[in-house]
């Protein structure tokens, strides 16, 4: 790995000031970051640490809506989003306990691998996506694989969840990874369904919307039935072909909603 | 290079790191502390947990700088001064389950760490909570047994195979 400096400010403030030198980047729980630095894939000047800022951590719920901040580690929304039990279920399931006890949802969400977790959940919620200059809709922020509408040193003070009435995450596990080989998050809401798939998709998480207008009027494992996602432009590796993850993606929606309902 | 101050099994320890230096590095190669091993290096195996501030993380994939000022317990923080051995090191002397070794340091600190958060559990809370601990020897049924036993359960309800 390429040596480089390291700073920890103590408050975003200082941390977006760190980040305005141009070779620098933000460090997280370093779960993605180190490994991908220990390849040389990335070769940044400075790392400011995130995770000795006390406002970027905690989990809250308030008026149906539930807030996380965006160095909040996958353990402690396990244990802690009560109100979203899904998501907590979802954190909770997230590579390893070592693995939980650094990672954080900002850090996810900023990497937006295409097999990752928090993306369905985020999409799927119509989360909102708070940054320390402004709040991006979830539906604009995924801009396709590892992409995001994220500027240059911004960075993920927190998300904002919309608690639903009923949601589930079926994540269907690439066995050596345990990342998603494909995942669906369903969540419903007063106004409709949403469901969001990951892992199965050449350009990220994305939403079902054919799903999701059977969903809505019939929230039940059978109004899915009819459906056939369809195989194009989906993610073909020794894992799995697209057509194979397609059927995934039926299968678990059926599965999410039995789990919900 | 700065110098870094932490907590390590109880006494206080300095030492120098890079930006670069992981936390694996400045246990075994700054403090001498080699009972921590490297089994993979790119956060898979767990050959390498330790305790930071009473939570197993890969020392593999953190820097030395993130853990400074915290507590870290490792392996060698495990068995007394006399060499008696915790009820999970025990466990796993009396039930086989080590053969060659090299993950035993990071199973014996998940391990500590499990039934720290959940005292009683299932053989699959035990098989769950070792995911991230690679074994290629033992087959994994006599450290689960172990860590049964070491929960203080009987060991005789697990499949023998
Ligand atoms: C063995 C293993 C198994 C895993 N399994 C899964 C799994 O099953 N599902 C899953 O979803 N993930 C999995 N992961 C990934 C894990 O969830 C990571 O924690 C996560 O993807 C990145 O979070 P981090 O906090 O570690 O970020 P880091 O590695 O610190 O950073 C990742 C990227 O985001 C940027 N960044 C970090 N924080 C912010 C912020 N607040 N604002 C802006 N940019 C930021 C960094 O600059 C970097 O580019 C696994 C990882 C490992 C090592
Ligand atoms: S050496 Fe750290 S996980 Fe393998
Ligand atoms: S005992 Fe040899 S790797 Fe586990």
């Amino acid at each position: 790995m390429y040596n480089f400096e390291f700073v920890k400010p103590g408050s975003v403030a200082e941390a977006v000031a760190a980040l305005k030198d141009e070779e620098a980047q933000p460090l997280s729980g370093g779960q993605t970051l180190i490994p991908t630095m220990k390849q040389r894939l990335n070769m940044p000047g400075t790392l400011v640490s995130l995770t000795g800022i006390p406002e970027l951590v905690g989990v809250s719920a308030d008026g149906g809506t539930l807030t996380i901040g965006g160095a909040t580690t996958h353990a402690q929304v396990a244990a802690e989003a009560t109100a979203y039990p899904a998501l907590a279920a979802l954190a909770g399931n997230i590579g390893d306990p070592a693995v939980r006890n650094r990672g954080t949802i900002g850090g996810s969400l900023a990497n937006n691998d295409p097999a990752a977790c928090y993306p369905s959940a985020a999409l799927a919620s119509g989360a909102t996506i708070v940054t320390n200059v402004r709040e991006i809709a979830a539906d604009d922020y995924f801009q396709g694989m590892f992409t995001t509408a994220l500027d240059e040193g911004e960075i993920i003070t927190g998300v904002k969840f919309p608690t639903p009435e009923k949601a589930n995450y079926q994540k269907f596990e690439q066995p050596a990874s345990r990342f998603a080989l494909t995942g669906v998050f369903v969540a419903k809401y007063a106004d409709g369904v949403r469901v969001a798939v990951t892992g199965a998709s050449e350009e990220g998480v994305f939403r079902w919307t054919e799903a999701e207008a059977a969903l809505s009027s019939n929230f039940s494992a059978d109004a899915v039935d009819g459906l056939t996602a369809s195989a194009d432009g989906l993610i073909g590796d020794l894992h799995g072909t697209p057509e194979y993850r397609a059927n995934l993606i039926k299968v678990l929606t059926k599965r999410a909603v039995a789990a919900a309902a | 290079m700065t110098t870094l101050t932490m907590k390590v099994n109880g006494k206080t320890r300095t030492g120098d790191a890079e930006g670069r230096t992981l936390l694996v590095q400045f246990l075994r190669d700054e403090l001498e502390l080699t009972g921590t091993h490297v089994g993979c290096d790119t956060s898979q195996c767990g050959a390498c947990v330790v305790h930071v501030n009473g939570k197993p993380v890969k020392s593999c994939t953190m820097f030395a700088n993130e853990a400074d000022g915290a507590e870290i317990v490792t392996i060698e923080g495990q068995a007394a001064e006399d060499g008696t051995l915790t009820a999970v090191q025990q466990a796993f002397q009396d039930h086989h389950g080590l053969q060659c070794g090299f993950c035993t340091p990071g199973m014996v600190m998940s391990a500590t760490a499990l039934l720290k958060e959940n005292p009683k559990p299932t053989e699959a809370d035990i098989r769950h909570y070792l995911e991230g601990n690679i074994c290629r020897c033992t087959g994994y049924h006599n450290i689960i047994k172990a860590i049964y036993a070491a929960s203080g359960q009987d060991v005789s309800s697990i499949a023998a195979e």
